[in-house]
């Protein structure tokens, strides 16, 4: 919508009373400018702004133990109401001995992952010895900080095992850098809290934390609809990370709450034939 | 939301913070340490946007130990918060850093001080100072009680009286608070204060 601004125009020469001179012919019309096309000439801006304000519908956890680190999340995505995906990878594997969860925008997760990724190999090279865990996350949270305030939407844990043992740190796109033993990262974080603290203990065999890492990740999927889809556990060890189970938590919550088959109260007869 | 506040006491000085990090209604960790050490004999206690604190207080710190290694001496701490503010105060109205920092030091010529600098560059030498919704309650409590020349184990009682407060009065209270001392022999850690502990982890 262009306003109205004939008022601004004039006929008359800007120099001079009628005079044609060479000189001044481009000087006529005042210079104007183009309006931006919206209706809402005040708000527009505040609302470019909220559109890519972070809204990180997913649910991904993390937590340290005695025998490595955990980490889990869905496999949802949701555009608004719509569910686009029920297959996303949201573990990603930054290199063998490293994760990264992804919740926020899909595209800058992966990308920032694997810029993380290349950015670790060349430290490798550089120094001879791997990165650790602290300073893989200490890279992504400058990079994301550097970015700050322009709509990137990232809220990511690094999982790992470095020379100090196993490492976790939650980095989001507001250059915040926590380093923690448990973590829960998108909308449906709460739920998974929840479960998540409850049954945490420090002294539980793999066996017993992947089931909790995937009991969290169900419980929140039944409760936040934007999570949803498989539930996928990783584990890293002393030798890397290793895909642990992928479970439609569809099936996981007739697994874990099997309907009894149902004894009739009463039962319909035929009708005797006439 | 985050409560930093200290004093200056005889010989001293004492700064207190809490140490919850919050996103919207989540409490993601209850044991971040919000002070930092600028250098021996000198602490930063800073609260604000997670990204903005470290971020800022890291750069603080190592533009202190640069002016170490150039100069051969240590910047006092009116230096230090005068660097500091210049700082935020360039960065205003470009790129604003969101942190409110209390500088506590201790300097041999000057003995010990506090420095309260907010997050649009004001700079004021305090005796006693506080930051975000706990000041309306540790501010009143430190007014009240505090004299010049308070010893370590008085101002102390102060510092608890103000957790206590803030603790019973201040609805989306945090649970844990640390302690931390400047004088003669550094800075250090002093206590913790924790009203929920985290599951014990083994250290690793």
């Amino acid at each position: 919508m262009k306003l109205d601004t004939s008022g601004f125009e004039t006929s008359m020469p800007t120099i001079g009373f009628g005079s044609s001179n060479d000189m001044l012919d481009g000087f006529t019309t005042v210079p104007s400018f183009d309006l931006p096309r919206t209706t809402d000439f005040d708000g527009f801006q505040k609302e470019a702004v909220q559109m890519v304000k972070p809204a990180k519908g997913t649910t991904t956890l993390a937590f340290i133990f005695k025998e490595g680190v955990m980490v889990a999340a869905d496999s949802r995505a949701s555009m608004g109401g719509y569910i686009s995906s029920q297959s996303v990878k949201k573990i990603i594997e930054i290199n063998p001995y490293m994760l990264g969860t992804m919740a926020g925008g899909a595209a800058d997760c992966q990308f920032w992952h694997r810029n993380l990724g290349i950015k670790c190999r060349l430290h490798e090279l550089a120094n001879k010895r791997r990165i650790s865990v602290s300073g893989a996350s200490k890279l992504l949270a400058n990079m994301l900080y550097s970015y700050r305030g322009m709509g990137l939407s990232v809220g990511t844990m690094i999982a790992g095992w470095d020379e100090t043992g196993p490492g976790l740190y939650y980095v989001d796109n507001e250059g915040g850098r926590l380093k923690g033993d448990r973590f829960s990262v998108g909308s449906g974080s709460p739920y998974a809290y929840g479960v998540l603290d409850s049954g945490y203990k420090f002294d539980m065999s793999v066996e017993e934390a992947s089931e909790l890492a995937r009991r969290s990740i169900y419980h929140a999927t039944f409760r936040d609809g934007a999570s949803g889809g498989v539930a996928s556990v990783y584990h890293v060890g002393p030798n890397g990370w290793k895909k642990l189970s992928g479970d439609d938590v569809g099936e996981l919550h007739y697994h874990y709450y099997p309907v009894p088959p149902e004894t009739a109260e009463q039962v319909m007869e035929e009708a005797a034939a006439e | 939301m985050e409560c930093v506040f200290g004093l200056v006491g005889e010989g001293f000085a004492i700064v207190a913070a809490d140490t919850s990090a919050v996103h919207s209604i989540l409490l993601h960790k209850n044991n971040e340490d919000k002070i930092m050490l600028l250098d021996s004999h000198k602490l930063v206690a800073a609260s604000g946007e997670p990204g903005d604190r470290v971020q800022f207080t890291e750069y603080v710190q190592k533009n202190v130990s640069l002016y170490k290694f150039r100069n051969g001496i240590p910047l006092t701490t009116a230096a230090a918060a005068n660097f500091t503010r210049g700082e935020l105060a360039t960065a205003l109205r470009k790129n604003p850093y969101s942190v409110n920092i209390l500088m506590a030091g201790y300097d041999n010529e000057s003995g010990a001080s506090l420095y309260y600098i907010d997050y649009i560059a004001t700079l004021h030498k305090v005796d006693k100072g506080a930051f975000g919704y706990g000041s309306y309650f540790s501010l009143s409590t430190m007014d009240r009680h505090y004299r010049p020349d308070m010893s370590v184990e008085e101002a102390i009682e102060l510092v608890d009286k103000c957790i206590l407060e803030i603790r019973s009065r201040l609805v989306v209270a945090p649970p844990n608070f640390v302690i931390k001392i400047v004088d003669k022999d550094g800075a250090r850690d002093y206590a913790w204060r924790q009203s929920v502990q985290d599951v014990t982890t083994a250290a690793v």
